[in-house]
């Protein structure tokens, strides 16, 4: 069995330095800052900077290091949170207006773990209202623009995110995914992003989108970083129900173990139509890299993922039309007065959410109400159930399957804002494994025909993680090795 | 059972607005009643399928009954949760009058 040893990644190489006292974490966080204050204007990959807050922390870090205390496994490390993950006391938005200024009171359990690792939160980062969108263009605040050409979306939902990991912003970011919204971004962004089993990462203190699949995950500029930082913040966590009880997968000790011998399916229904060419062409580059590398590279058949895309703009929107009803202007967030309470909810929201918002909770709620339960949210419900047993059938045969994560590299800004349905056609190599709860990443496989970057998706069974990881260290390798 | 294929009417679109208390313009009403439209044709590949004997799923991964022991534990600051809301009277959320409307 090949046992190279992976390469640290740049976050890991951080922790490593300051722990060491070969570099003090507030140098660290001022190189990160002098980064964002060279670019930020141009990419705002940021909701908020938290500029003072960072130096301090990077200050205590230092002072821990001073005094013998062990800092934690990712001391020094700026890290982005994208803005629907709860900061106690910082404001927390998810790009709408409804949320604007509100500072939670408590913190999401992935940035508590990440505190005690000594990770530093450098900033809160941009995305479509609410995690709806594929672009950053649905943000409030305005669109986050891709670091490899600005005229050029991110994608998203992650795409602050994203976008400031691959400008160097930090080494590492938090998205969350609900059909796509950290590999897509990841895709487009040319850097890693992870999408976990469902329920191996806490979402207690991530704001709800659609709750049967949300998840947390990664984002960096290497495997090892990705799999460094899903070992800090997976793992139990009794403030969420949802949550696997059991620890985080151990997925660093696994990353040189190579992929001999292992069955990898190419997902059939995700490689043809509808796919562009270059991304096609990555695609089946990934697939010699992995067989020359001593895996069988052969052709999966997913059938039910077709649905994927109908199933999901079922589902997720009636999920959200439920979860957003909390946003009534009572208890937290914006209020428009009116002398009535039902007048003040409907103005609240009215003016609160933007127009991609408005549109899935109407989606939802239509899809939710009496006489087209059965046909739309019931029945996309069994479709989930046929796309899980599809899975399950590949998966007797395959150990993991490989697809492209986006159809295309990414979009120039406004060029699918007007047409909702064009837009949503970018999940359907994502959707597939939030429907299942199943783990997938994207890595960074070169680029297109326009000098963009892009990815390749690897998806696995539940908690499949530790054999997903592997195969993305071996595409990461001949990436490196100029493949 | 009312045919999928037919896209949303506009005067549903508005119902569905009221359902979802959300007040929207005659343009926005036109724009919606498209573009909902476009998605829910679109979701008319699911009605073709045969779903028969197939059970629902809710969730990718079923943790039934979890619950955690019957034990007093520090909660998130009251002072703290009242101060972000947009009114309060006495320790409590405080909204306009809601007897006497519609439901």
């Amino acid at each position: 069995m090949n046992t190279t040893s992976p390469t640290p990644g740049a976050a890991a190489q951080i922790a490593d330095d300051v722990r060491r006292g070969v570099r003090s974490a507030r140098s660290v966080v001022e190189e990160h800052l002098t980064r964002i204050d060279a670019r930020e204007a141009d990419i705002h990959a940021f909701n908020l900077v938290l500029r003072a807050e960072s130096l301090a922390a990077a200050d205590a870090i230092d002072a821990k290091v001073a005094a013998g205390d062990d800092p934690g496994p990712l001391a020094g490390v700026p890290v982005a949170l994208k803005d629907n993950l709860c900061t106690h006391g910082v404001p927390t938005t998810c790009s709408s207006r409804i949320l604007e200024g509100w500072r939670p009171p408590y913190d999401a359990t992935v940035v508590d773990r990440l505190r005690r690792a000594g990770a530093i939160v450098i900033g809160k980062t941009n995305l479509d209202e609410f995690a709806m969108g594929s672009s950053t263009e649905n943000s409030a605040f305005g669109p986050t623009r891709n670091p490899h050409d600005l005229s050029r979306v991110p994608g998203g939902s992650s795409g602050g995110s994203a976008a400031a990991v691959a400008a160097g912003f930090a080494p590492v970011a938090l998205g969350s995914d609900t059909g796509g919204s950290i590999r897509q971004p990841a895709s487009l962004c040319g850097v890693v992003g992870v999408k976990p089993t469902y329920g191996v990462v806490s979402r207690y203190g991530l704001i709800a989108f659609a709750s049967s699949l949300d998840q947390i995950g990664p984002f960096s500029t290497s495997v090892h970083d990705a799999a460094v930082m899903l070992e800090i913040i997976g793992g139990h966590d009794p403030l969420d129900s949802t949550s696997i009880p059991q620890a985080a997968p151990s997925l660093v000790e696994v990353l040189g173990r190579g992929v001999e011998g292992l069955r990898i399916g190419i997902v059939a229904e995700l490689a043809g139509e509808g796919i562009a060419p270059d991304v096609l062409a990555r695609l089946h580059e990934a697939a010699r890299v992995l067989e020359k590398a001593g895996a069988t590279v052969d052709s999966a058949t997913v059938p039910a993922v077709v649905y994927g895309l109908s199933a999901y703009y079922l589902i997720a929107p009636a999920e959200a039309s439920s979860n957003l009803a909390r946003y009534d202007g009572v208890r937290y967030g914006l209020r428009v007065d009116a002398p009535s309470s039902s007048e003040m909810n409907e103005l609240s929201r009215t003016a609160g959410f933007g127009a991609e918002v408005k549109r899935r909770i109407m989606l939802g709620t239509y899809a939710l109400s009496a006489g087209y339960y059965d046909a739309y949210y019931g029945k996309a419900q069994k479709v989930r159930t046929l796309i899980i047993n599809d899975f399950a059938t590949a998966y007797r045969t395959f150990d993991l399957l490989l697809s492209p994560t986006s159809p295309t590299t990414a979009f120039a800004l406004g060029a699918k804002t007007a047409d909702p349905l064009t837009m949503y056609l970018n999940d359907i190599c994502t959707i597939p494994s939030n429907l299942a709860g199943q783990p997938a990443i994207s890595v960074p496989f070169g680029v297109g025909d326009d000098g963009l970057p892009i990815g390749v998706q690897l998806l696995a069974p539940l908690l499949g993680e530790p054999t997903m990881f592997r195969a993305a260290a071996v595409l990461e390798a001949a990436m490196s090795v100029g493949s | 059972m009312l045919a999928m294929s037919q896209p949303i009417s506009r005067d549903e679109v508005a119902h569905v607005a009221r359902l979802a208390r959300l007040r929207l313009t005659d343009d926005e009403l036109d724009e919606f009643t498209g573009q909902l439209g476009a998605v829910l044709a679109h979701a008319a590949d699911v009605e073709a399928l045969d779903v028969t004997g197939i059970e629902p799923t809710a969730h990718p991964m079923p943790l039934r009954n979890v619950v955690r022991a019957d034990v007093v534990r520090p909660s998130i600051d009251r002072a703290e949760v009242l101060a972000a809301a947009p009114a309060i009277e006495a320790g409590q959320f405080k909204v306009p009058s809601i007897l006497g409307e519609e439901p």
